[in-house]
Protein backbone atom coordinates (compact mmCIF):
# COMPACT_ATOMS: atom_id res chain seq x y z
CA UNK A 1 0.00 0.00 0.00
CA UNK A 2 1.23 3.58 -0.82
CA UNK A 3 1.89 6.02 1.31
CA UNK A 4 -1.02 8.01 0.24
CA UNK A 5 -3.64 5.90 0.78
CA UNK A 6 -5.96 7.00 4.01
CA UNK A 7 -7.97 4.54 6.11
CA UNK A 8 -10.66 6.77 6.10
CA UNK A 9 -12.76 4.47 8.35
CA UNK A 10 -11.71 1.34 10.48
CA UNK A 11 -13.59 -1.49 12.21
CA UNK A 12 -15.16 1.08 14.85
CA UNK A 13 -16.27 3.22 12.34
CA UNK A 14 -18.08 0.81 10.24
CA UNK A 15 -19.45 -0.69 12.58
CA UNK A 16 -20.65 3.15 13.98
CA UNK A 17 -21.89 4.10 10.65
CA UNK A 18 -24.30 0.98 10.75
CA UNK A 19 -25.42 1.28 13.78
CA UNK A 20 -27.06 4.72 12.49
CA UNK A 21 -28.03 3.10 9.16
CA UNK A 22 -29.78 0.99 11.02
CA UNK A 23 -31.46 2.81 13.32
CA UNK A 24 -32.82 4.99 10.28
CA UNK A 25 -34.22 2.23 8.81
CA UNK A 26 -35.38 1.10 11.61
CA UNK A 27 -36.85 4.78 12.54
CA UNK A 28 -38.92 4.77 9.06
CA UNK A 29 -42.91 5.09 9.65
CA UNK A 30 -43.26 2.71 6.54
CA UNK A 31 -45.69 -0.16 7.95
CA UNK A 32 -45.31 -2.97 4.90
CA UNK A 33 -43.06 -5.82 6.39
CA UNK A 34 -39.41 -4.87 5.86
CA UNK A 35 -36.92 -7.10 4.12
CA UNK A 36 -33.08 -6.14 2.85
CA UNK A 37 -31.83 -7.43 -0.78
CA UNK A 38 -27.84 -6.78 -0.63
CA UNK A 39 -26.30 -6.83 -3.98
CA UNK A 40 -24.09 -9.14 -4.76
CA UNK A 41 -21.16 -9.59 -4.11
CA UNK A 42 -20.09 -7.12 -0.72
CA UNK A 43 -23.73 -5.87 -0.55
CA UNK A 44 -25.23 -9.04 1.00
CA UNK A 45 -22.42 -8.90 3.91
CA UNK A 46 -23.91 -5.15 4.48
CA UNK A 47 -27.54 -6.49 4.21
CA UNK A 48 -26.61 -9.18 6.63
CA UNK A 49 -24.60 -6.66 9.40
CA UNK A 50 -27.75 -4.46 8.96
CA UNK A 51 -30.39 -6.93 9.42
CA UNK A 52 -29.03 -8.30 12.54
CA UNK A 53 -28.91 -4.90 14.01
CA UNK A 54 -32.32 -4.12 13.24
CA UNK A 55 -33.33 -7.31 15.03
CA UNK A 56 -31.51 -6.98 18.28
CA UNK A 57 -33.32 -3.70 18.40
CA UNK A 58 -36.72 -6.01 18.39
CA UNK A 59 -37.15 -4.92 14.47
CA UNK A 60 -37.89 -7.91 12.35
CA UNK A 61 -36.29 -8.01 8.39
CA UNK A 62 -35.90 -10.61 5.92
CA UNK A 63 -32.75 -10.61 4.49
CA UNK A 64 -31.60 -11.82 0.31
CA UNK A 65 -29.56 -11.53 -2.24
CA UNK A 66 -29.42 -10.89 -5.91
CA UNK A 67 -26.65 -10.98 -8.68
CA UNK A 68 -27.60 -8.16 -11.19
CA UNK A 69 -24.94 -9.13 -13.76
CA UNK A 70 -27.28 -10.16 -15.95
CA UNK A 71 -29.28 -6.61 -15.62
CA UNK A 72 -26.00 -4.26 -16.16
CA UNK A 73 -26.16 -2.16 -19.13
CA UNK A 74 -22.77 -3.18 -20.29
CA UNK A 75 -22.52 -6.72 -19.73
CA UNK A 76 -22.24 -7.59 -23.29
CA UNK A 77 -18.68 -5.40 -23.93
CA UNK A 78 -17.33 -7.13 -21.04
CA UNK A 79 -14.17 -9.24 -21.87
CA UNK A 80 -14.11 -11.07 -19.14
CA UNK A 81 -17.51 -12.32 -17.46
CA UNK A 82 -17.19 -13.77 -13.98
CA UNK A 83 -19.36 -16.79 -12.66
CA UNK A 84 -22.81 -15.57 -11.80
CA UNK A 85 -23.72 -16.34 -8.26
CA UNK A 86 -26.81 -17.24 -7.23
CA UNK A 87 -29.44 -15.23 -6.31
CA UNK A 88 -30.79 -16.04 -2.78
CA UNK A 89 -34.40 -14.20 -2.79
CA UNK A 90 -36.64 -16.72 -0.31
CA UNK A 91 -39.43 -14.58 0.04
CA UNK A 92 -42.21 -13.33 -1.94
CA UNK A 93 -41.38 -9.27 -2.85
CA UNK A 94 -45.24 -8.54 -3.17
CA UNK A 95 -46.06 -5.45 -1.16
CA UNK A 96 -42.96 -5.32 1.00
CA UNK A 97 -41.06 -2.72 1.86
CA UNK A 98 -37.57 -3.42 0.47
CA UNK A 99 -34.48 -1.70 1.02
CA UNK A 100 -31.40 -2.51 -1.69
CA UNK A 101 -28.55 -2.81 0.02
CA UNK A 102 -24.70 -1.80 -1.78
CA UNK A 103 -21.68 -1.27 -0.48
CA UNK A 104 -20.16 1.44 -2.49
CA UNK A 105 -22.73 3.93 -4.10
CA UNK A 106 -20.97 5.37 -7.50
CA UNK A 107 -22.67 5.72 -10.66
CA UNK A 108 -25.72 4.39 -10.12
CA UNK A 109 -25.78 2.10 -12.91
CA UNK A 110 -25.92 -1.16 -10.36
CA UNK A 111 -28.64 0.39 -8.87
CA UNK A 112 -30.39 0.77 -12.41
CA UNK A 113 -30.08 -2.51 -12.60
CA UNK A 114 -31.26 -3.84 -9.33
CA UNK A 115 -34.30 -2.19 -9.84
CA UNK A 116 -34.79 -4.34 -12.71
CA UNK A 117 -34.22 -7.32 -11.25
CA UNK A 118 -36.44 -6.89 -8.08
CA UNK A 119 -39.50 -5.87 -10.32
CA UNK A 120 -39.10 -9.46 -11.88
CA UNK A 121 -39.16 -11.01 -8.65
CA UNK A 122 -42.79 -9.47 -7.88
CA UNK A 123 -44.05 -6.03 -7.18
CA UNK A 124 -42.84 -4.46 -3.76
CA UNK A 125 -45.24 -1.59 -2.04
CA UNK A 126 -41.60 0.48 -2.02
CA UNK A 127 -38.05 0.10 -2.48
CA UNK A 128 -35.43 2.24 -0.86
CA UNK A 129 -31.72 2.38 -0.94
CA UNK A 130 -29.06 1.93 1.56
CA UNK A 131 -25.52 2.42 0.63
CA UNK A 132 -22.57 1.88 2.95
CA UNK A 133 -20.61 4.82 1.50
CA UNK A 134 -21.35 7.53 -1.45
CA UNK A 135 -18.42 8.32 -3.46
CA UNK A 136 -20.39 10.58 -5.46
CA UNK A 137 -20.02 10.18 -9.23
CA UNK A 138 -23.36 9.71 -10.36
CA UNK A 139 -24.05 9.23 -14.00
CA UNK A 140 -27.96 8.45 -13.38
CA UNK A 141 -30.94 10.25 -11.25
CA UNK A 142 -29.93 7.88 -8.25
CA UNK A 143 -30.08 8.57 -4.42
CA UNK A 144 -29.66 6.61 -1.72
CA UNK A 145 -32.08 6.65 1.42
CA UNK A 146 -29.79 6.03 3.90
CA UNK A 147 -25.96 6.49 3.61
CA UNK A 148 -23.29 5.67 6.25
CA UNK A 149 -20.55 7.54 4.54
CA UNK A 150 -20.22 10.49 2.19
CA UNK A 151 -17.30 11.71 0.38
CA UNK A 152 -17.04 14.22 -1.66
CA UNK A 153 -14.19 13.44 -4.68
CA UNK A 154 -15.49 10.83 -7.32
CA UNK A 155 -11.99 11.12 -8.99
CA UNK A 156 -10.91 9.31 -5.83
CA UNK A 157 -10.95 5.67 -5.80
CA UNK A 158 -12.64 3.87 -2.88
CA UNK A 159 -11.63 0.04 -1.68
CA UNK A 160 -13.70 -0.92 1.27
CA UNK A 161 -12.82 -4.59 2.88
CA UNK A 162 -15.19 -6.62 4.99
CA UNK A 163 -13.79 -9.05 7.83
CA UNK A 164 -15.84 -11.89 5.69
CA UNK A 165 -14.02 -11.61 2.57
CA UNK A 166 -11.16 -9.72 3.24
CA UNK A 167 -10.18 -10.60 6.89
CA UNK A 168 -11.17 -7.33 7.85
CA UNK A 169 -13.35 -4.05 8.53
CA UNK A 170 -11.76 -1.06 6.21
CA UNK A 171 -12.23 1.72 4.34
CA UNK A 172 -9.69 3.07 2.04
CA UNK A 173 -9.44 5.83 0.39
CA UNK A 174 -6.67 5.25 -2.94
CA UNK A 175 -4.43 7.74 -3.93
CA UNK A 176 -5.37 9.48 -7.70
CA UNK A 177 -4.15 7.82 -10.65
CA UNK A 178 -1.41 9.75 -11.92
CA UNK B 1 -14.46 -16.29 -17.84
CA UNK B 2 -11.53 -14.81 -19.89
CA UNK B 3 -12.67 -14.15 -23.44
CA UNK B 4 -13.40 -17.24 -25.73
CA UNK B 5 -15.00 -16.25 -28.65
CA UNK B 6 -16.52 -20.04 -29.40
CA UNK B 7 -17.83 -23.11 -28.29
CA UNK B 8 -16.60 -25.70 -30.09
CA UNK B 9 -15.00 -28.86 -28.39
CA UNK B 10 -14.69 -29.28 -24.67
CA UNK B 11 -10.95 -30.57 -25.24
CA UNK B 12 -10.45 -26.54 -25.97
CA UNK B 13 -11.75 -25.20 -22.73
CA UNK B 14 -9.66 -24.96 -19.52
CA UNK B 15 -10.62 -26.03 -16.44
CA UNK B 16 -11.41 -22.68 -14.93
CA UNK B 17 -13.83 -22.14 -17.86
CA UNK B 18 -16.03 -25.41 -17.27
CA UNK B 19 -16.16 -24.84 -14.03
CA UNK B 20 -17.53 -21.17 -14.61
CA UNK B 21 -19.81 -21.95 -17.14
CA UNK B 22 -21.34 -24.98 -14.77
CA UNK B 23 -21.47 -22.43 -11.66
CA UNK B 24 -23.21 -20.05 -13.77
CA UNK B 25 -25.99 -22.93 -15.30
CA UNK B 26 -26.46 -23.24 -11.32
CA UNK B 27 -27.49 -19.25 -11.24
CA UNK B 28 -29.48 -20.08 -14.58
CA UNK B 29 -31.73 -21.97 -13.52
CA UNK B 30 -32.42 -20.46 -10.69
CA UNK B 31 -33.92 -17.44 -12.83
CA UNK B 32 -36.83 -20.15 -13.48
CA UNK B 33 -38.21 -19.56 -9.81
CA UNK B 34 -38.65 -15.46 -10.62
CA UNK B 35 -42.32 -14.76 -11.15
CA UNK B 36 -40.46 -12.84 -14.72
CA UNK B 37 -38.67 -15.80 -16.21
CA UNK B 38 -36.21 -14.05 -18.65
CA UNK B 39 -33.18 -12.11 -18.33
CA UNK B 40 -31.89 -8.64 -20.53
CA UNK B 41 -28.56 -9.57 -20.78
CA UNK B 42 -28.97 -10.33 -24.41
CA UNK B 43 -31.36 -7.98 -25.53
CA UNK B 44 -31.38 -6.60 -28.93
CA UNK B 45 -28.47 -9.63 -30.16
CA UNK B 46 -29.48 -11.77 -32.46
CA UNK B 47 -28.60 -15.52 -32.52
CA UNK B 48 -29.17 -17.71 -35.76
CA UNK B 49 -29.65 -21.66 -35.48
CA UNK B 50 -28.37 -23.22 -38.53
CA UNK B 51 -29.28 -27.28 -37.83
CA UNK B 52 -27.98 -29.20 -41.33
CA UNK B 53 -29.39 -32.06 -39.30
CA UNK B 54 -32.47 -32.18 -37.92
CA UNK B 55 -32.75 -31.92 -34.01
CA UNK B 56 -36.07 -31.01 -31.99
CA UNK B 57 -34.41 -31.46 -28.41
CA UNK B 58 -31.14 -29.69 -29.04
CA UNK B 59 -32.73 -27.16 -31.39
CA UNK B 60 -35.43 -26.33 -29.26
CA UNK B 61 -33.43 -26.09 -26.24
CA UNK B 62 -30.95 -23.64 -27.61
CA UNK B 63 -33.82 -21.76 -28.78
CA UNK B 64 -35.69 -21.52 -25.36
CA UNK B 65 -32.60 -20.64 -23.85
CA UNK B 66 -31.87 -17.63 -26.22
CA UNK B 67 -35.09 -16.01 -25.86
CA UNK B 68 -34.47 -16.19 -21.97
CA UNK B 69 -31.42 -14.35 -22.08
CA UNK B 70 -33.81 -11.82 -24.47
CA UNK B 71 -31.88 -12.35 -27.46
CA UNK B 72 -33.84 -12.46 -30.75
CA UNK B 73 -33.62 -16.07 -32.19
CA UNK B 74 -33.72 -16.76 -36.31
CA UNK B 75 -33.93 -20.40 -37.34
CA UNK B 76 -31.86 -21.22 -40.66
CA UNK B 77 -32.93 -24.79 -41.80
CA UNK B 78 -31.37 -26.35 -44.23
CA UNK B 79 -33.11 -28.96 -46.03
CA UNK B 80 -30.37 -32.16 -46.15
CA UNK B 81 -30.99 -32.33 -50.22
CA UNK B 82 -30.00 -29.16 -50.94
CA UNK B 83 -26.97 -29.16 -49.53
CA UNK B 84 -23.72 -30.88 -50.35
CA UNK B 85 -20.98 -30.19 -48.21
CA UNK B 86 -17.92 -28.26 -48.75
CA UNK B 87 -18.42 -25.70 -51.49
CA UNK B 88 -22.61 -24.55 -49.83
CA UNK B 89 -21.28 -24.17 -46.53
CA UNK B 90 -18.89 -21.66 -47.39
CA UNK B 91 -22.17 -19.86 -49.14
CA UNK B 92 -23.78 -19.90 -46.44
CA UNK B 93 -21.10 -17.91 -44.38
CA UNK B 94 -20.86 -15.31 -46.69
CA UNK B 95 -24.66 -15.32 -46.02
CA UNK B 96 -24.88 -15.17 -41.80
CA UNK B 97 -21.51 -12.52 -42.74
CA UNK B 98 -24.00 -10.09 -44.35
CA UNK B 99 -26.78 -10.88 -41.99
CA UNK B 100 -25.06 -9.69 -39.00
CA UNK B 101 -25.46 -12.42 -36.24
CA UNK B 102 -23.94 -12.70 -33.13
CA UNK B 103 -24.56 -15.95 -32.34
CA UNK B 104 -24.31 -19.04 -34.02
CA UNK B 105 -25.72 -22.68 -32.96
CA UNK B 106 -24.49 -25.22 -35.80
CA UNK B 107 -25.28 -28.51 -36.22
CA UNK B 108 -23.43 -30.98 -39.23
CA UNK B 109 -23.28 -33.83 -39.99
CA UNK B 110 -19.54 -33.70 -40.99
CA UNK B 111 -16.93 -33.00 -37.85
CA UNK B 112 -15.08 -29.78 -38.44
CA UNK B 113 -18.23 -27.48 -39.93
CA UNK B 114 -18.68 -25.41 -36.78
CA UNK B 115 -14.59 -24.90 -36.76
CA UNK B 116 -14.79 -23.39 -40.23
CA UNK B 117 -17.48 -21.19 -40.01
CA UNK B 118 -16.11 -19.92 -36.68
CA UNK B 119 -12.84 -19.36 -38.36
CA UNK B 120 -15.14 -16.85 -41.02
CA UNK B 121 -17.36 -15.06 -39.05
CA UNK B 122 -17.27 -12.23 -36.42
CA UNK B 123 -19.77 -13.77 -34.68
CA UNK B 124 -19.79 -16.67 -31.85
CA UNK B 125 -20.18 -19.96 -32.97
CA UNK B 126 -21.68 -23.28 -30.82
CA UNK B 127 -20.90 -26.19 -32.17
CA UNK B 128 -24.29 -28.25 -31.24
CA UNK B 129 -22.88 -31.40 -32.47
CA UNK B 130 -20.76 -32.04 -35.26
CA UNK B 131 -20.28 -35.62 -37.06
CA UNK B 132 -18.74 -38.14 -34.14
CA UNK B 133 -16.63 -35.54 -33.18
CA UNK B 134 -18.05 -33.63 -30.58
CA UNK B 135 -20.75 -31.90 -28.96
CA UNK B 136 -19.98 -29.94 -26.15
CA UNK B 137 -23.52 -28.55 -24.73
CA UNK B 138 -24.48 -31.58 -23.95
CA UNK B 139 -21.47 -32.40 -22.37
CA UNK B 140 -22.03 -29.21 -19.99
CA UNK B 141 -25.80 -30.64 -19.14
CA UNK B 142 -24.74 -34.13 -18.02
CA UNK B 143 -21.95 -32.99 -16.05
CA UNK B 144 -24.44 -29.85 -14.44
CA UNK B 145 -27.16 -33.22 -13.82
CA UNK B 146 -24.57 -35.12 -11.93
CA UNK B 147 -23.14 -32.46 -9.73
CA UNK B 148 -26.89 -31.48 -9.54
CA UNK B 149 -27.67 -35.11 -8.21
CA UNK B 150 -24.55 -35.98 -6.33
CA UNK B 151 -23.13 -32.62 -5.27
CA UNK B 152 -20.22 -33.17 -6.59
CA UNK B 153 -18.74 -35.30 -10.06
CA UNK B 154 -14.99 -35.68 -8.89
CA UNK B 155 -15.51 -39.77 -7.62
CA UNK B 156 -18.24 -40.72 -9.54
CA UNK B 157 -17.97 -43.56 -11.87
CA UNK B 158 -20.31 -43.52 -15.04
CA UNK B 159 -20.61 -45.94 -17.53
CA UNK B 160 -21.22 -44.86 -20.81
CA UNK B 161 -23.68 -47.57 -23.00
CA UNK B 162 -23.52 -48.28 -27.00
CA UNK B 163 -22.21 -47.38 -29.90
CA UNK B 164 -19.12 -45.57 -28.67
CA UNK B 165 -17.26 -45.20 -31.77
CA UNK B 166 -19.98 -43.47 -33.65
CA UNK B 167 -20.71 -40.87 -30.78
CA UNK B 168 -20.30 -37.29 -30.55
CA UNK B 169 -21.80 -37.27 -27.12
CA UNK B 170 -19.73 -40.34 -25.89
CA UNK B 171 -17.00 -38.45 -26.49
CA UNK B 172 -17.97 -34.99 -25.49
CA UNK B 173 -19.86 -36.06 -22.15
CA UNK B 174 -16.73 -38.70 -21.20
CA UNK B 175 -14.01 -36.12 -21.73
CA UNK B 176 -15.86 -33.36 -19.43
CA UNK B 177 -16.49 -35.65 -16.80
CA UNK B 178 -13.07 -36.94 -16.78
CA UNK B 179 -11.61 -33.31 -16.65
CA UNK B 180 -13.70 -32.98 -13.23
CA UNK B 181 -12.52 -35.75 -11.36
CA UNK B 182 -15.14 -38.86 -12.38
CA UNK B 183 -13.96 -42.36 -13.62
CA UNK B 184 -15.52 -43.14 -17.34
CA UNK B 185 -15.81 -46.91 -18.13
CA UNK B 186 -17.44 -48.14 -22.07
CA UNK B 187 -19.78 -50.91 -22.56
CA UNK B 188 -21.02 -52.25 -25.69
CA UNK B 189 -20.47 -54.24 -28.83
CA UNK B 190 -16.64 -54.97 -29.12
CA UNK B 191 -16.28 -53.29 -32.59
CA UNK B 192 -17.90 -50.10 -31.51
CA UNK B 193 -15.93 -49.41 -28.35
CA UNK B 194 -12.83 -47.87 -28.87
CA UNK B 195 -9.58 -50.00 -27.19
CA UNK B 196 -8.36 -49.21 -23.95
CA UNK B 197 -4.50 -48.39 -24.69
CA UNK B 198 -6.12 -45.52 -27.00
CA UNK B 199 -8.63 -43.48 -24.83
CA UNK B 200 -6.96 -44.60 -21.39
CA UNK B 201 -10.87 -45.65 -20.47
CA UNK B 202 -11.57 -49.32 -19.28
CA UNK B 203 -13.98 -51.38 -21.67
CA UNK B 204 -16.68 -54.11 -21.39
CA UNK B 205 -18.39 -56.15 -23.19
CA UNK B 206 -20.74 -57.62 -20.69
CA UNK B 207 -23.56 -55.54 -18.70
CA UNK B 208 -22.54 -57.94 -15.57
CA UNK B 209 -18.94 -56.75 -15.99
CA UNK B 210 -19.70 -52.97 -16.15
CA UNK B 211 -21.85 -53.97 -12.84
CA UNK B 212 -19.12 -55.05 -10.96
CA UNK B 213 -16.88 -51.87 -12.19
CA UNK B 214 -19.40 -50.30 -9.46
CA UNK B 215 -20.88 -47.57 -11.38
CA UNK B 216 -22.60 -44.55 -10.07
CA UNK B 217 -24.19 -43.47 -12.84
CA UNK B 218 -25.85 -46.35 -16.47
CA UNK B 219 -25.66 -43.46 -19.24
CA UNK B 220 -27.33 -45.11 -22.51
CA UNK B 221 -26.52 -43.67 -25.65
CA UNK B 222 -29.25 -43.92 -28.11
CA UNK B 223 -29.28 -46.43 -30.72
CA UNK B 224 -29.43 -44.63 -34.10
CA UNK B 225 -31.82 -46.25 -36.45
CA UNK B 226 -29.29 -45.86 -39.31
CA UNK B 227 -26.88 -48.03 -37.96
CA UNK B 228 -29.39 -50.67 -37.21
CA UNK B 229 -29.13 -52.75 -40.27
CA UNK B 230 -25.23 -52.28 -40.40
CA UNK B 231 -23.26 -55.80 -40.52
CA UNK B 232 -21.82 -54.75 -36.71
CA UNK B 233 -24.73 -54.58 -35.22
CA UNK B 234 -27.47 -56.36 -33.88
CA UNK B 235 -31.25 -56.06 -34.27
CA UNK B 236 -33.09 -54.07 -31.46
CA UNK B 237 -34.57 -56.58 -29.82
CA UNK B 238 -30.97 -57.91 -29.32
CA UNK B 239 -29.69 -54.96 -28.59
CA UNK B 240 -32.01 -54.37 -25.88
CA UNK B 241 -31.60 -57.98 -24.14
CA UNK B 242 -27.41 -57.17 -24.20
CA UNK B 243 -27.31 -53.58 -23.74
CA UNK B 244 -30.59 -52.40 -23.02
CA UNK B 245 -31.85 -51.29 -19.48
CA UNK B 246 -34.40 -54.54 -19.25
CA UNK B 247 -36.53 -54.65 -16.66
CA UNK B 248 -34.37 -57.23 -14.77
CA UNK B 249 -31.58 -55.51 -14.93
CA UNK B 250 -33.32 -52.19 -14.10
CA UNK B 251 -34.30 -53.81 -10.80
CA UNK B 252 -30.32 -54.21 -10.33
CA UNK B 253 -30.28 -50.98 -10.82
CA UNK B 254 -32.87 -50.07 -8.56
CA UNK B 255 -31.45 -52.07 -5.67
CA UNK B 256 -27.90 -50.52 -5.98
CA UNK B 257 -29.57 -47.16 -6.28
CA UNK B 258 -27.58 -46.28 -9.54
CA UNK B 259 -28.89 -43.21 -12.13
CA UNK B 260 -29.96 -43.66 -15.39
CA UNK B 261 -28.96 -40.38 -17.84
CA UNK B 262 -30.03 -40.43 -21.63
CA UNK B 263 -29.49 -38.31 -24.69
CA UNK B 264 -32.89 -38.67 -25.50
CA UNK B 265 -34.69 -39.36 -27.45
CA UNK B 266 -35.23 -42.70 -26.06
CA UNK B 267 -36.05 -45.61 -28.27
CA UNK B 268 -38.54 -47.52 -25.75
CA UNK B 269 -37.49 -51.16 -25.88
CA UNK B 270 -34.52 -50.39 -26.79
CA UNK B 271 -32.19 -48.13 -24.67
CA UNK B 272 -34.97 -48.44 -21.88
CA UNK B 273 -38.21 -50.79 -20.94
CA UNK B 274 -40.99 -48.59 -20.26
CA UNK B 275 -40.30 -49.07 -16.34
CA UNK B 276 -36.98 -47.45 -16.27
CA UNK B 277 -38.30 -44.15 -17.37
CA UNK B 278 -40.64 -44.20 -14.53
CA UNK B 279 -37.55 -45.02 -12.10
CA UNK B 280 -36.91 -42.52 -9.10
CA UNK B 281 -33.31 -42.27 -10.49
CA UNK B 282 -33.95 -41.75 -14.21
CA UNK B 283 -32.27 -38.22 -14.98
CA UNK B 284 -33.45 -38.05 -18.49
CA UNK B 285 -36.00 -35.13 -17.48
CA UNK B 286 -33.95 -33.46 -15.16
CA UNK B 287 -31.44 -33.97 -18.16
CA UNK B 288 -33.49 -31.73 -20.50
CA UNK B 289 -34.56 -28.99 -18.18
CA UNK B 290 -30.94 -28.72 -17.13
CA UNK B 291 -30.13 -27.98 -21.19
CA UNK B 292 -31.65 -25.06 -21.02
CA UNK B 293 -29.89 -23.45 -17.90
CA UNK B 294 -26.71 -25.02 -19.35
CA UNK B 295 -26.88 -23.19 -22.78
CA UNK B 296 -27.87 -19.99 -21.24
CA UNK B 297 -24.65 -20.11 -19.17
CA UNK B 298 -22.83 -21.00 -22.49
CA UNK B 299 -24.74 -17.93 -24.52
CA UNK B 300 -23.72 -15.95 -21.51
CA UNK B 301 -20.09 -16.49 -20.92
CA UNK B 302 -19.23 -16.38 -24.93
CA UNK B 303 -17.65 -13.16 -26.38
CA UNK B 304 -18.49 -12.20 -29.85
CA UNK B 305 -16.32 -10.17 -32.09
CA UNK B 306 -19.60 -8.20 -33.55
CA UNK B 307 -19.26 -5.19 -30.71
CA UNK B 308 -16.45 -3.57 -32.84
CA UNK B 309 -18.33 -3.40 -35.83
Amino acid sequence: MSDSSDIILDKGGIALALDEMAARIAASRAPEPLALVGLLSRGDIVARRLASRLEASGREALCGAIDISLYRDDMFNLENRPALRSSDLPFSTDGMRLVLVDDVLFTGRTVRAALNAVFDYGRPARVELACLIDRGGRELPVRADYVGLTLNDPARPVKLSLEETDGVDRVISAPLQP
Amino acid sequence: MNSRKDLLTIRALSDEDIRTILDSASAMKELLTKSVKKVPVLKGKSVLTLFYEPSTRTHSSFEVAAKRLSADVTSFTVSQSSVVKGESVHDTIDTLQAMKMDYIIVRHKNSGIPAVIARHTRASVVNAGDGAHAHPSQAFLDAFTIREKYGSIAGRRVVIVGDILHSRVARSTSLILKRLGAEVAYLGPGSLVPLERHTGIPRFTHFDDAFSWRPDVIYLLRVQNERMDSPFFPNAREYHRVYGVTEERLKRISDLDLAIMHPGPVNRGVELCDLAMEYRNCLVNKQVENGVAARMSILYHLTPHTRQV
